[in-house]
């Protein structure tokens, strides 16, 4: 067993680090409150290379390990799970998927500008009926020769409108079910997209999400990823990877919640001492702590055996459901020690608790990851 | 043209600060390293100038005076963007020999940046010394450097103002913060680069010491904070006078 880093790997979570704590500290607060996606952040992400991190050099991107990701989404989270959250589905839900199952073609058409952050893609799979249940489909895409004529309704798609790519899960073979489900690659601009108005959400504020609808949109037959009915297998490994992008995130979420109330508690007096003294919140810190490194060895151990080429796919919903369900009780125990002023947006807390609740139902709900471990337990 | 930029390998700004039982020496366990916050200015200053467009510069070198452990802080300098990296494999010593061991590697290049001081043991004499063993030109309090073809333009912090002066390479150029906006992050291509970028080890030249330490004291622990309200002004005043006896 190694519990050491790589000197690069720890470069790179400086790296991250310095980003999160001198840019994205600016206005984090007031991108939150007015809902504004983090245009410049991302550029300037994109330029550091945090938008294709695990992508082959060769399409653009930074051929890093997942551990190294888990690092970087760590760190960015501390401060802006907003940001990182626009990281996270451009790495692992639309880089990720596109280097492993794209043709060349499509990679370098699609992918290299991706990878590069030049553009940033979306991945479109829930839809109003369909979010934990992904074998519910209702988009269709019928073959109409050299191309598929797509109809329907995707939900809850974070970046829809400021990406320039889609990844789509539609049903080409409603008989087949699951079977018949289709994988493609859309542009954005394509005549017939349309979407819904901005949803106005409770956290994670400053990333866009819309519902998209698609009204007779022709997609090129190129575009499709691998075969026809290879659709449900692609989203269900490409959601693999994306859960330990989203595990890191709310671990980021927990850990920064940590810091800020370690920090706080150290500083506020009350009864004559500074409250860290007080056993009651001692006693706290010191739970927050103990899962927060809890949840961070199940990220690197998802992470760790992806990077080995090993079967990661139980770990990674292990880690996506513990980092989630931790981060909201940590993150309401940082609010709790900051008493009042953690009520108030000023002190970053109460955005943090807002933002971890999201971890728990996006990419896979607490109990969809229940349900892949248990499957598996007793299979 | 060709830049050499001076590296120190320091405990990191936030590290809280222990000494050895005998208070002769610093106590390095469980310590973060990283390049001297002035150090990594003048690196940032000097990539700006590589990428100007048109720019002269050939190449940037970084160099430090240090053991094998130190070669994470050189190769944190190749990340961010120089070509190659020179290490004298010697414990840093004090500032003359140092500076006795930079000269030796430090001819040939037309600007050589120094931090003013290293954020450690704020030393601020290296560079100039340097400057002094090479037969060069050193200027001081550098807040802002131009490359101009082969000429080079500085601005000076002084009292009252800024001073901008011409100056003719090689030139050791001691610089303090302004020097650059705000110290550059490395790209993910960068740090993945910077192993196979050339660091050099070179042994270093005798050379006797001319300082000892004798022994370090921690500053006096900060005296409890007084609070007075707005109303409390004639207080305040009592305070300053009788307690801090500041008036």
């Amino acid at each position: 067993m190694n519990f050491e880093f790589s000197e690069e790997q720890l470069m790179i979570q400086q790296a991250a680090r310095d980003y999160a704590q001198r840019e994205l500290i600016k206005d984090v607060i007031q991108r939150d409150t007015t809902a504004t996606f983090p245009t410049h952040h991302i550029k300037a992400l994109a330029e550091l290379g945090f938008m294709g991190m695990m992508v082959n050099p060769a399409w653009d991107g930074g051929g890093l390990d997942t551990v190294s990701y888990v690092l970087a989404m760590e760190e960015l989270s501390k401060v802006d799970a907003s940001v990182s959250v626009v990281v996270s589905v451009n790495n692992s839900l639309v880089c990720y998927g596109l280097d492993k199952y794209a043709s060349a073609s499509q990679k370098e058409k699609y992918l290299k500008p991706l990878a590069s952050g030049k553009k940033i893609g979306a991945f479109l799979l829930s839809e109003p009926e369909a979010g934990s249940d992904a074998t519910s489909q209702r988009t269709t895409a019928e073959d109409k020769g050299d191309y598929y004529l797509v109809n329907g309704t995707k939900n809850w798609i974070t970046n829809a409108s400021s990406a320039s790519t889609y990844i789509l899960i539609a049903q080409t073979d409603p008989s087949k079910k699951h079977k018949g489900i289709t994988a493609f690659i859309v542009d954005k601009d394509s005549p017939g997209i349309s979407l819904g108005p901005h949803e106005d959400k409770m956290g994670m504020r400053s990333s866009d999400t819309h519902s998209v609808m698609f009204n007779d949109v022709k997609v090129p037959k190129e575009n499709r990823i691998g075969e026809e009915g290879f659709g449900f297998t692609f989203a269900m490994k490409v959601l693999e990877g994306g859960r330990i992008g989203i595990a890191s995130q709310a671990l980021g979420l927990a850990s920064g919640a940590l810091e800020r109330a370690t920090a706080y508690a150290k500083e506020r007096k009350a009864f004559g001492t500074v409250i860290a003294n007080h056993q009651a919140i001692a006693f706290k810190l010191a739970d927050m702590a103990v899962k927060v490194e809890n949840a961070r060895n199940l990220c690197l151990k998802a992470a760790w055996l992806k990077d080995q080429g090993k079967p990661y796919g139980i770990a990674s919903a292990m880690a996506k459901q513990y980092a989630a369900d931790i981060a909201m009780e940590v993150t309401t125990e940082a609010v709790q020690i900051h008493g009042g002023y953690g009520y108030v947006r000023e002190y970053h807390v109460e955005r943090m608790m807002r933002e971890a609740k999201l971890t728990q139902i996006y990419e896979g709900t607490s109990e969809v990851q229940k349900i892949i471990i248990s499957r598996d337990l007793v299979k | 043209m060709k830049i050499l930029v001076l590296i120190g390998n320091v405990p990191d700004t936030t590290t809280k600060i222990k000494f050895n039982a005998d208070k002769t020496a610093f106590d390095a366990a469980g310590v973060q390293w990283i390049i001297n916050p002035w150090d990594e200015l003048a690196l940032t200053r000097a990539m700006e100038l590589k990428e100007a467009p048109g720019s002269s510069i050939e190449s940037i070198t970084v160099a430090n005076v240090g053991r094998q452990e130190t070669e994470a802080t050189l190769r944190k300098a190749l990340a961010i963007g120089a070509d190659k990296a020179i290490r004298v494999d010697a414990d840093a010593q004090d500032a003359f020999y140092v500076a006795n061991q930079l000269a030796q590697i430090a001819g040939g290049f037309d600007l050589i940046f120094a931090g003013v001081e290293a954020s450690d043991y704020n030393g601020a004499a290296v560079g100039g010394m340097l400057a002094e063993l090479l037969g060069i030109q050193s200027v001081s309090a550098v807040s802002g450097l131009l490359v101009e073809g082969n000429s080079i333009k500085i601005t000076r912090e002084i009292e009252g103002g800024s001073q901008t002066v011409g100056v003719v390479t090689p030139v050791v150029a001691i610089v303090q913060k302004g020097i650059a906006k705000e110290p550059r992050i490395p790209a993910m291509r960068g740090i993945m680069m910077a192993r196979s970028k050339p660091l050099e080890v070179v042994n270093p030249v005798a050379t006797e010491t001319r300082v000892s330490f004798v022994s370090f004291d921690l500053p006096p622990a900060k005296a409890n904070c007084k609070k007075f309200t707005e109303e409390q002004g004639k207080e305040l005043i009592n305070a300053l006078r009788e307690e801090a006896k500041v008036l």
